[in-house]
């Protein structure tokens, strides 16, 4: 098993190779603005650090959102046509999961991201696998009673300490977490999620206004 | 491979996902997903409806292009992409796929302007361009004359429009009339039955001090619409066809007196039209009658390949190729507002196609 994994869904740009019981190379930069131009080579990068081609890639694991639309589709764009190109399975993940595998918390905890607009991308945990409500957005005050008194990973906590008093690392996911996630999932026989986007709010797009009248009545 | 290079293009700067194959001048395949269905209820393109639609489509439009062409990925010669100008999250969704594509197969990476495609596409159908070629680009985006001696390197802006693109002012007209989205080819049949010399709607920066290539658009828009209130107004019928073909006759009149003149004026025997606009019956037949008359040779694409398509890029892309030109590098980015001037967004390193341009700049200054 060689597994490329990549996710664009938080400001991170991350990257990582993983052979099935480890993480070989891996690459992660925090730019929100330059997803587009950091990803491929960041890719390159990782290939160069483990001295493989991306065609030695057994698969490829995405993080899937939900995450600032723009952002989240350079990396699910790339990883669809890697797949493409390649002829390997192309494997779906929760970015919110990798950043709950990659929190060091005992018990329940909340995951939130930031999803701009004030607002969260959110789910809870019973553990580091376990996730038990869907990914939802929601502004922060909305959902204080529902994460009260849990611990919070991701930047949405850091972002909104009112709703999240307590709140711990990682803030941004890291393809590394992704990628020990889906082996662990692959190795156990377990199908993971189509490559899809969770965008979780409609397309901003308003009717236009009626045709304005321009002549005085 | 280098006269005839095998490239597969791929377009997502505005709703249509294209992805394009050719070889050399030769069009393999012409794979488009359009998303302007969706659009349609809401009078015009919201981008990011736009986007999302190209991400679901891409593969599945990749897939069918390469078996429409009937090639291996593998034989490619190289990938090109529109770099831009569009818009900017519809344009990264192509960019990153081209890019992901290019690599993952060891292909070189073009990154090229849209416009600079728009005009390149007429290579698959009346073969090499004349060099120089003059082009009128008018779509619901751009509406521009451009002189290029080179496509790959050397495209002059000499006008454009100052306000609404020509394709604009046709959605808005279909939109006063209530004839839906998109306007072009609703106005362009309506306009058949109708009489052009009906209404006397204004002809746009034709004055005697203005501007002898840039268009306007803003001041007919207005005008045909307050003729239709008018008309409203007093508990009269709109006549659409008169309204059509009247208010089509003005944008069109002016599109080519204005190329005709730009060619006469620079010496140019060739005019090309391209762009969602030059798909309009009324255009071609007039650029004809006009272009015959001056001694003007016209070329202008089939409908299909002058709106938005993947072939146009990759016919640059091919071109690029079989003129050596760099190739971009992995960092490309999406470029919303890339000056038409910049044919390609080449990598980092300047070798000779640096000097190749130079002595093209020397030619026309
Ligand atoms: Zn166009």
């Amino acid at each position: 098993m060689l597994l490329l994994a990549l996710d664009t869904a938080t400001p991170a740009v991350t990257v990582a190779l993983h052979d099935g019981s480890s993480v070989v190379a891996a690459s992660s930069q925090v730019d929100a603005r330059r997803h587009g131009e950091l990803l491929l080579p960041a890719v390159d990068r990782v290939l160069a650090e483990a001295g493989v081609r991306l065609d030695a890639v057994t698969g490829i694991v995405v993080g899937v959102g939900p995450g600032p639309y723009t952002g989240l589709r350079v990396g699910l764009m790339t990883a669809d046509t890697f797949g493409l190109a390649l002829g390997v399975p192309v494997h779906g993940l929760c970015t919110l999961d990798g950043l709950a595998y990659a929190a060091e918390v005992d018990g329940p905890f909340v995951v939130a991201t930031d999803a701009r607009r004030k607002e969260v991308y959110w789910a809870r945990y019973e553990d580091a696998r376990t996730r038990v409500t869907e990914p939802a957005v929601d502004r922060p005050a909305d959902i204080a009673e529902q994460v009260a008194g849990l611990p919070a990973v991701g930047a949405g906590a850091v972002l909104y300490p009112d709703t999240f008093p307590d709140a711990r690392a990682p803030e941004n996911v890291s393809a590394a977490a992704l990628a020990a996630l889906a082996a662990e999932k692959l190795g156990a026989g377990e199908e993971l999620q189509a490559p899809r986007p969770l965008y979780l709010r409609r397309p901003d797009a308003q009717v236009p206004k009626n045709y304005k009248v321009v002549t005085p009545k | 491979m280098a006269d005839e290079p095998l490239v597969l293009g791929i377009e997502t700067s505005c709703d249509e996902t294209g992805v394009g194959i050719v070889r050399g001048h030769t069009l393999l395949a012409d794979a488009v997903a359009s998303s302007v269905d969706e659009h349609a209820r809401f009078g015009g393109v919201v981008p990011e409806v736009a986007s999302r639609a190209h991400l679901e489509a891409m593969v599945p439009t990749i897939e069918r292009a390469l078996k429409d062409a009937g090639v291996a990925a593998s034989d490619l010669d190289g990938i090109s992409v529109t770099a831009g100008p569009g818009l900017a999250g519809a344009l990264l969704v192509g960019v990153s796929a081209a890019k992901a594509y290019a690599y993952a197969l060891g292909k070189p990476l073009y990154g090229v302007n849209h416009l600079a495609s728009h005009i390149c596409v007429d290579q698959l159908e009346h073969g090499p361009l004349p060099e120089p070629t003059m082009a009128l680009l008018v779509s619901g985006g751009h509406s521009s004359l451009l002189l290029s001696s080179d496509i790959t390197s050397d495209v002059r802006p000499l006008g454009a429009t100052i306000d609404d693109a020509a394709g604009e002012a046709f959605d808005k007209i279909a939109r006063v009339l209530n004839l839906g989205f998109p306007g072009g080819p609703v106005i362009d049949r309506y306009a058949k039955e109708g009489d052009p010399d009906a209404i006397a709607f204004p002809r746009g920066l034709t004055g005697p001090r203005d501007p002898a290539y840039d268009f306007s658009f803003s001041g007919l828009k207005t005008s045909v619409a307050r003729w239709i209130e008018a008309k409203r107004a007093a508990g009269e019928d709109v006549p659409v066809r008169d309204v059509s073909a009247s208010f089509q006759e003005a944008v069109v009149d002016v599109l080519t007196r204005k190329a005709v003149r730009a060619c006469k004026d620079e010496g140019v025997d060739h005019l090309m039209i391209g762009g969602g606009v030059a798909a309009n019956s009324r255009l071609r037949a007039l650029a004809q009658e006009r272009c015959e008359a001056a001694g003007i040779r016209l070329r202008v694409p089939r409908p299909k390949l002058c709106t938005d398509n993947g072939a146009m890029v990759a016919a640059l892309g091919a071109e690029m190729v079989a003129r050596n030109r760099s190739a971009s590098a992995w960092d490309l980015s999406a470029d919303s507002s890339l000056p038409v001037t910049e044919t390609h967004v080449p990598g980092h390193t300047h070798d000779h196609d640096h000097v190749h341009e130079t002595a093209k700049d020397n030619l026309y200054s």
